[in-house]
C-alpha cells in the first residue's frame, strides 16, 4: 500500500501498525512523538493496534524545545 | 498623524497594500511580549523594533554569556555579563527609538505569567524549556491571548501559532511536558546559530501580521524547517481536540502549573 509520510509517498506492506511504522522510519523519540493520522490524533495506547491503510497520511510531532538558554 | 521621520522610517511598509498608513498605525499602537531574549526572541525583537511596534516587552533573568552569541544577534561581545533584557533593549532603542521597550528581568512562572500577559496583545514563546512552554499556554488559553510557539534544536525547528477560538493549542498537540532529560535542550544538543533566525522570523512575521489583521496565520498548522534537507512542512493538525485538558470542553487544568525544570535549564 501507499502512505503519505511527512508529505512523501512510501511504500508499506498492507496493514502496518503506527508502531510498526514508527520502528520503519527510525522515529526518534518514540516514546514522546506525537502521531497524526489524517488530521486526527492517535492515543498513544492505540498505536499496537491501530492499521494504518492505502491512502493514509502520517505526520510525526516532535517535542522541540530550544530558543534561549 | 505620522512625522515625516516615521513616513520615511516606515515608508517601505506603508507602500505595501496590506500594510499601508493604517496598517503601520495598528503596529504603532500594538503590544507584544517576548518571553526569552535568546536565538528565537533576538531576531523576533529586532523585527518588531525596527517595525515599529509600540510597545515590546521583554522577560528575562538572565546575563549574556559568551556561548550566546553564537547565534542571539541582538547582544555583542561588549554585553557579556550584562542583563539580556538590558542589552535586548538597548540594541531595539538604537534600531528604532519610536519603540517603547519594558524589560521583566525575572523568570516566568505560575505566580507572574497570567500578570506580565495582560497587557499585550500578543505573546512571543521564545523559550529554550518545556516547563515554561507549557506554562506559556496554559497561560495564553486561560487568559485568551494569541501566542506564537516555537522550537528549534541541531538543524531543526517548528512554529506553530495560537489563536483563541481558532484552532488548537501546544497543549492539543503535546498533551504534557516530556520527563525532565528525555528531550535535549539546545544546551546539551546543539543547535545551527542561523536556525534561531528562520524560526524567530517566522514568529515575528505571524505578530505582524495579527497585529494588521492581514493574511494567514499558522493556525491548526505546525511548520517545520529542517535546514539540512533544506526543506519547510507544514502539517495540518486536528482543528478541535475535545479532550485538550486546557482548551477542550471539559478542561481538567483549572490553575497553572509550574513543571519541574530540568537542572541544565536553571542556570
Amino acid at each position: 500500500m501507499k502512505i503519505t509520510v511527512g508529505g512523501e509517498v512510501k511504500e508499506y506492506k498492507d496493514g502496518l501498525t503506527v508502531t510498526e511504522l514508527i520502528e520503519a522510519e527510525q522515529v526518534q523519540e518514540a516514546e514522546y512523538v506525537t502521531v497524526a493520522l489524517n488530521e486526527d490524533f492517535v492515543p498513544r495506547d492505540e498505536f499496537e493496534t491501530k492499521q494504518l491503510k492505502e491512502g493514509d497520511t502520517v505526520e510525526f510531532l516532535y517535542f522541540m524545545g530550544g530558543g534561549r538558554a | 498623524m505620522f512625522s515625516n521621520e516615521q513616513l520615511e522610517r516606515y515608508s517601505r511598509h506603508i507602500i505595501l497594500k496590506e500594510v499601508g498608513v493604517k496598517g503601520q498605525k495598528k503596529l504603532l499602537e500594538g503590544k507584544v511580549l517576548i518571553i526569552g531574549a535568546g536565538g528565537l526572541g533576538a531576531p523576533v525583537a529586532m523585527y518588531l523594533a525596527a517595525a515599529g511596534v509600540g510597545t515590546i516587552g521583554i522577560v528575562d533573568a538572565d546575563e549574556v554569556d559568551l556561548s550566546n552569541l553564537q547565534r542571539q544577534v541582538i547582544h555583542t561581545t561588549s554585553d557579556v555579563g550584562k542583563a539580556k533584557v538590558q542589552s535586548a533593549k538597548e540594541t531595539m532603542e538604537a534600531i528604532n527609538p519610536d519603540v517603547k521597550v519594558i524589560t521583566y528581568r525575572e523568570f516566568v512562572d505560575s505566580t507572574n505569567i497570567l500578570d506580565l500577559i495582560k497587557d499585550y496583545d500578543f505573546i512571543i514563546d521564545g523559550t529554550d524549556n518545556f516547563p515554561t512552554k507549557f506554562l506559556i499556554n496554559d497561560a495564553c488559553v486561560m487568559a485568551k491571548k494569541p501566542f506564537s510557539h516555537a522550537g528549534i534544536i541541531r538543524f531543526r525547528g517548528q512554529l506553530m501559532t495560537y489563536v483563541p477560538g481558532q484552532g488548537p493549542c501546544y497543549r492539543c498537540v503535546f498533551k504534557n511536558p516530556p520527563p525532565k532529560d528525555a528531550v535535549p535542550t539546545c544546551k546539551q544538543a546543539g543547535v545551527i546559530g542561523a536556525m534561531g533566525g528562520v524560526i524567530g522570523s517566522l514568529q515575528a512575521m505571524e505578530a505582524v501580521k495579527y497585529l494588521i489583521g492581514k493574511g494567514d496565520l499558522l493556525t491548526g498548522k505546525l511548520l517545520t524547517y529542517d535546514a539540512l534537507k533544506m526543506e519547510f512542512h507544514t502539517v495540518k493538525l486536528p482543528q478541535h481536540v475535545k479532550d485538550c485538558p486546557i482548551c477542550g470542553e471539559n478542561p481538567t487544568i483549572t490553575e497553572l502549573i509550574d513543571y519541574e525544570q530540568a537542572e541544565c535549564d536553571m542556570k
